[in-house]
């Protein structure tokens, strides 16, 4: 009964995706491009090296690695979110669907968008740079656990939203900065000793970083301090899932 | 076996306000009840806390047995609920949504598109699957809904008025759907406002009033305890004034109509003898108001001449 219930779970997310590419697939693949033209192309070219890469190259992996986040959270955000309004929710509260499907099947159902955008934004960088591998699993790993995080966050978000704006101060007021923030554009070597140690307390800057050790081996920050906060934040979001839709918070009267 | 076996609920809400006050109710296997109260008598806390949608103060619900706290898996695996508001997926397909609800209860896709093909057939939205929800009339969401509920075959079906904004012949072929389903052996709980609806379908009904059950017997019985019937004749010839009927308290209320109370003592019999003796020639006769309604309305202290309660009773 599990299986099937995390399944149709799933699936619905994934067709919901599917169904709606114009939405959720195509905008963020041209958001890239355009930053691979501005940022990679035109600014770049001035830039120089960083990280011994041409700049082109080492912002690739930070990009995806954004593209990964904004959609994996905002597919469920916007997915949960709008079952709340429509009170389509109560079709998965009246059934037997353990709190953990629950989460699980959302969680996955961002996962799955995040990295299909992540995907696509690799391709579109492609066209743009060449794109070594290496370290394949680490790439992997780092790519699906980041996904499944802020999938997670995403889910937090929706629960506690109660009306739409809800949904949106997060996304723009913390995670757009902390991304920013996170290393995307640049090694945290060239800030100042201050803002260098400021920008350890972004997690974000530790996914990104593993990440892009993972494809260029090169990171500003060690690899297993970086799982161990990615596996931390997991662990975090996880259970403050599971105990708000225990205590029926934002769902339940 | 107790189909629905609630007892001594409770709900606080977080505002103060106590929309259960200790209510107990047990539903046998295979009845058809109506649960009926007016708005805000806690109908929809009670059927909300049945269906796990509102948490409880305190108090006990089982469901066959099964402590909906304790095993909620299996307790919520025998419900089907169809719920008040119009609570479907608009933007995806009739197929999606019951194969879909389907799924969370279990039941693997092959299943779901046979039982899909069933359900959608018996409710008259097997030719509209592949259109979605929002593309549906009010009364095909409202059957949508009702097939939703049935996928995962439930023993317990609880209808929070079903018909609510349905046209008539719609709502008696929904009529015929429910009794038909109960004769199958499903336990039917249907909280309405048609209070016609009640009468006709249920077998036993269950008043709850500001937070506690007042009434809850069998239909036939609760009806025998209306003491008395009014009832408008209408006449072949017309009447200047009321007619002299022994033992029938009589009120002209038209040219051609008559009021006539039937009190206790006295049956329709008594009544067409004196009829016959006044020499009154009948065309038609029907009830000033509906039987249940007349109860209800006394029951939960509203005198008939307060009936500005019309939203309580017809939406």
């Amino acid at each position: 009964m599990r299986l099937v219930g995390f399944y149709t779970l799933a699936r619905k997310e994934l067709v919901r995706v599917i169904r709606i590419w114009p939405q959720t697939i195509l905008p963020p693949a041209i958001t890239m491009t355009l930053y691979f033209v501005i940022f990679g192309g035109l600014i770049g070219r001035r830039i120089g090296e960083m990280g011994g890469f041409d700049y082109m190259q080492y912002i690739a992996p930070g990009l995806i690695m954004m593209a990964v986040i904004t959609n994996s959270y905002g597919n469920v955000v916007s997915s949960f979110f709008s079952a709340k309004i429509q009170r389509h929710l109560e079709e998965m509260l009246v059934a037997p669907m353990p709190n953990y499907i629950i989460v699980l099947g959302h969680a996955a159902g961002g996962a799955v968008r995040g990295m299909v955008v992540g995907l696509v934004v690799m391709l579109v960088a492609l066209m743009f740079t060449e794109l070594p591998m290496a370290y394949p699993l680490v790439m992997l790993s780092v790519f699906a656990l980041t996904a499944i995080v802020f999938s997670l966050g995403g889910l937090i978000n929706a629960i506690l939203a109660r009306k739409f704006d809800d949904v949106s101060i997060i996304p723009s007021f913390v995670l757009a900065p902390l991304t920013y923030l996170g290393g995307v554009f640049y090694s945290i070597s060239l800030l100042p000793e201050f803002a260098q140690k400021l920008s350890l307390l972004n997690p974000i800057l530790y996914m990104v970083n593993a990440f892009r050790y993972g494809m260029l081996g090169v990171s500003d920050i060690s690899l297993w301090i970086a799982y161990s906060i990615i596996l931390v934040f997991f662990a975090i979001l996880y259970s403050t899932c599971l105990l708000l839709l225990r205590r029926g918070t934002g769902i339940r009267e | 076996m107790q189909a629905l076996a609630v007892h001594d609920l409770v709900k606080t809400y977080r505002n103060g306000n106590q929309a259960l006050k200790g209510v107990t109710l047990e539903v046998p296997e295979g009845d058809f009840v109506a649960l009926l109260g007016p708005n805000g008598a806690g109908k929809t806390t009670l059927i909300g806390i049945v269906t796990s949608m509102v948490n409880r103060t305190s108090g006990s619900v089982r469901v066959f047995g099964h402590d909906l706290l304790r095993e909620p898996d299996v307790a919520k695996a025998l419900i089907g609920v169809v719920p008040q508001e119009v609570n479907l997926n608009q933007f995806d397909t009739v197929h999606n949504i019951v194969t879909t609800a389907a799924g969370f209860y279990g039941v693997g896709p092959r299943a779901a598109r046979r039982r899909a093909q069933e359900c959608l057939e018996q409710l008259q939205l097997w030719d509209r699957r592949k259109d979605s929800a929002r593309n549906l009339s009010g009364g095909m969401k409202r059957r949508l809904m009702i097939a939703r509920a049935l996928m995962h075959r439930p023993r317990l079906l609880i209808l929070d008025e079903p018909t609510a904004g349905v046209d008539i012949e719609i709502r008696r072929s929904m009529w015929e759907f429910l009794a038909a389903l109960n004769e199958s052996g499903t336990t039917i709980i249907l909280t309405t406002h048609y209070l016609e609806e009640a009468e006709q379908l249920c077998r036993h009904v269950a008043i709850i009033d500001h937070g506690r059950i007042i009434e809850h017997d069998r239909m036939s019985r609760v009806l025998r305890r209306l003491k008395e019937q009014v009832l408008l004749l209408n006449l072949r010839d017309s009447v200047a004034q009321a007619p002299q009927l022994t033992g029938f308290p009589v009120r002209v209320t038209g040219e051609h109509e008559i009021e006539v109370v039937v009190g206790e003592g006295h049956d329709l019999n008594d009544l067409f003898a004196a009829l016959e003796q006044a020499g009154l020639h009948v065309l038609s006769m029907r009830n000033r108001s509906n039987r249940l309604e007349e109860l209800f309305f006394r029951l939960t202290s509203r005198a008939p001449g307060a009936r500005p309660t019309a939203a309580e009773v017809m939406p």
